[in-house]
């Protein structure tokens, strides 16, 4: 429970800096970057697939990483959002809280490790992945591995080797703080670096998200259980995204100019 | 009745020579791009022999089209909507690039450019997926004319059980024809019922299914629900490319590429009226081998006024119901019912036909001794043919030979009856009563079949002009284009995201992607 004073604790501004201007920032790219690829680019906006070119690393390594994303996501939305005084409330104890946390987030995190692990090494070896690895792709991932890596090591230097650190009474509040517009730089300068650098590593990684391949996080097809199965469309027919462009479906061709020829 | 129109084609087998012009110059129109090197929206194979991609019609191991469940009902032989949403991460029935083949290219630099020496340069293949040098091994048309079918063509999946033992690959007692592919349009496309994002579509105007390049987001699930196998992921860009049945020409009234550069001029295209209301009933009959008539039962005569008027009330233009009249299609298809589709047993009521080939059932009566030119000879030895009936009834009516042999027998009595009349005879009336055919349409079909006129061949109205501004609106570019060049405000993004997308084909950056 040590408050181990950290290079980044020395300066009030460099405070502000880190634990509020960054935060925001990235938050507000984050928004605008959205709203931006949305209407913009819709035909770069996927999954950006490779299973064609290799699928036996893949096979286990992208559920497990993203079933074991989806895990440690939804840890991360318990550990941050819930202030501690709910869950007690509900008669959960700090010890019960913090051994449920560290056991299912252990299994979690080995899941998302071990796939992000192997997805990194299809990308490193196999040289049809290599080769046609996006330049984005060339920055998301090692962001990501950071990230997770860095969450991890908190994570088992401070509550499975270590004495426990309780996150919840300082890295929470600072993150509620943030989306209360209430920023709390200081429940953060006293947290331990790696609490630290996963933060802002995190940070960084949601400014980067709108201008990788994570968009496709928010084309998850849940629609496709209630949608009928044959679709029809009508060739004059409107295009769904046509009224966020805000342009009128007549006009498009004199926007978009002459083709190139080929 | 709801009443749609649809495009379709049907080829008459007997005249394809394998000659690869609709696959070349459909490559040339629409996948001479990065990241579909390996996609032929068209191909030819020989049968018997494994296709392209590899087995793929071995629908147990591939999953596509539909099957019927224990209750009877309709289901996506891949599974239903959960286990789809499961297999996002990674869809186990996905063909593999080995499964089609290492798309190459050459080091023709190497022609002009290498340095003077004894020996003449060469140029070596070289992967366009890792600008490696590689060894060719398979490609879409590795087993043409039966090459190498002595250790491959026993995979074809058509080939099953006791046919196995009867088919031979030995030279003196082969047998070989051209099966030209290409996206079926299928009034129940399974790849639109699995697509998980909706961006799968089938135009309500004339049925083709299209892939909306800006909702596609790559999940992949169509090209496993394909029986076909006619969904291609690209992959540079992520997403899922297929055969648009050349819709900027048709909506013109032209025929699609593969049809107008035809050699052989075997392509036939034109409307098919059919109720759409009785689609799904269709694709679920019990029987496989009923699959074929509740197709047929579902296309509508346009000659019908009920059906004309319902046409109209639905939308459908005078000029698309003269020109569904008119279709040779419907002709093949319906009236003279010479026209099978390809595996109807996958339910998912293909669209482009196939007149059986009959070519080598007269060089049978030949061998056999008897005379091509007399019915019965001929009619006995359709059913000993060196293309076992069972064979193309595997291919073209779930194994029904009856069918096949009825079509190959209506075929031989046109033949036989016109090469009479040809020669300045009456004509055989008994043969061809026996198949079903009046001597006005036996000349009817002959020159549908053997004249076959550009203007008989195709009928393609074209988009209606009251539309065309809608047309321009929603199509202001191909699905399918990748914009390489500067493309205006509208499209450009920036960060360097699309950076794989937007490179050309050309030897000099295959590795620069490398870097």
């Amino acid at each position: 429970m040590s408050a181990s004073s950290s290079p980044l604790t020395a300066m009030n501004g460099t405070d502000l800096l880190l634990w509020v201007a960054v935060p925001y920032i990235c938050l507000a790219v984050f928004a605008v970057g959205h709203v931006w690829r949305f209407r913009k680019d819709q035909f770069g906006w996927t999954s950006r697939t490779s299973q064609l070119l290799e699928h036996r690393w893949l096979r286990w390594g992208s559920p497990l990483f993203h079933l074991g994303a989806f895990a440690v996501i939804a840890g991360h939305v318990v550990g941050l959002a819930v202030p501690a005084s709910w869950t007690e409330a509900v008669g959960i104890g700090e010890h019960t809280y913090h051994t449920v946390a560290v056991a299912l987030g252990s299994v979690a995190g080995a899941a998302m490790v071990v796939g992000l692990g192997m997805l990194s090494a299809r990308r490193l070896l196999a040289p049809r992945i290599r080769t046609r690895t996006s330049s984005s792709d060339k920055m998301l991932f090692p962001l990501l591995a950071a990230t997770v890596l860095l969450g991890i090591a908190a994570t088992v230097v401070h509550n499975i080797a270590g004495g426990g650190y309780d996150y919840r009474s300082t890295v929470s509040v600072w993150f509620r703080g943030l989306f209360l517009l209430q920023p709390q730089p200081v429940a953060m300068s006293g947290a331990p670096l790696l609490f630290q650098l996963h933060a802002l590593t995190a940070c960084l990684l949601f400014a980067a998200w709108p201008f990788t391949r994570l968009v496709h996080v928010w084309s998850a097809p849940v629609g496709y259980l209630r949608r009928p199965y044959l679709v029809y469309r009508r060739k004059t027919a409107t295009r769904p995204y046509d009224r966020h462009s805000g342009v009128p479906a007549g006009a498009r061709r004199e926007l978009t100019g002459p083709k190139a020829p080929r | 009745m709801r009443v749609m129109a649809q495009v379709a084609m049907v080829m008459n087998l007997d005249k394809c020579i394998g000659c690869h012009t609709c696959s070349v110059t459909c490559k040339q129109t629409w996948t001479n791009r990065t990241g579909v090197e390996y996609a032929w929206f068209n191909n030819v194979e020989t049968k018997p022999g494994v296709g392209y991609p590899r087995r793929y019609e071995d629908q147990r191991q591939w999953k596509g089209g539909w099957e019927l469940d224990r209750r009877g009902r309709l289901v996506l032989r891949s599974g239903g909507r959960l286990k789809r949403l499961a297999s996002l991460f990674s869809n186990p029935d996905l063909p593999a690039i080995e499964d089609y083949y290492e798309p190459v290219t050459y080091d023709y630099d190497n022609l002009v450019s290498a340095p003077a020496g004894q020996d003449v340069p060469v140029a070596r293949p070289r992967s366009v997926l890792t600008g490696k040098p590689t060894a060719i091994t398979w490609g879409a048309n590795w087993e043409d004319g039966l090459g190498g079918a002595a250790e491959t063509a026993a995979g074809d999946p058509n080939l099953s059980g006791d046919l196995a033992e009867k088919v031979k690959f030995e030279f003196e007692q082969t047998f070989l024809f051209h099966l030209p592919r290409l996206c079926e349009h299928c009034l129940n496309p399974a790849c639109v019922s699995a697509c998980p994002s909706g961006a799968m579509y089938k135009r309500a105007e004339d049925g083709i299914v299209l892939v909306d390049q800006d909702r596609c987001r790559g999940w992949r699930m169509c090209v496993t629900a394909c029986p076909y196998k006619k969904v291609y992921v690209n992959h540079a860009t992520g997403k899922a490319e297929k055969c648009t049945f050349c819709f900027p020409r048709i909506e013109a009234g032209q025929p699609t590429v593969c049809s107008e550069t035809c050699v052989g001029r075997l392509r036939y295209l034109g409307l098919v009226l059919y109720d759409a209301d009785r689609v799904g009933e269709a694709a679920a009959v019990a029987d496989e081998q009923d699959l074929l008539d509740a197709q047929r039962n579902v296309f509508l005569d346009p000659a019908d006024p009920e059906v004309r008027d319902a046409a109209r009330r639905s939308g459908i233009p005078e000029d698309w119901i003269d020109a569904a009249r008119r279709s040779p299609v419907r002709a093949l298809i319906s009236e003279y019912k010479v026209a099978l589709p390809l595996h109807p047993e996958y339910r998912t009521l293909p669209m482009v036909w196939y007149v059986p080939p009959l070519s080598p059932v007269l060089d049978a009566v030949g061998e056999a001794g008897g005379n091509a030119e007399d019915p019965d000879h001929v009619f006995a030895a359709v059913t000993r043919l060196r293309i076992p009936l069972d064979y193309l009834a595997n291919l073209f009516a779930a194994g029904d030979t009856d069918v096949v042999a009825g079509v190959l027998m209506k075929l031989t009595a046109l033949r036989s009856h016109m090469r009479q009349r040809t020669l300045g005879e009456q004509g055989d009336e008994s043969a061809l009563k026996a198949v079903g055919l009046t001597s006005a349409q036996a000349e009817d079909l002959h020159r549908l079949l053997a004249v076959a006129k550009y203007a008989d061949r195709y009928v393609v109205p074209a988009a209606h002009r009251e539309d065309a501004a809608a047309l321009s609106a929603m199509e202001d570019r191909c699905p399918v284009e990748s914009s390489d060049a500067p493309s205006g405000t509208d499209r450009k993004v920036m960060l360097g995201i699309p950076a794989l997308r937007r490179r050309t084909t050309t030897s000099d950056n295959l590795a620069g992607d490398t870097a």
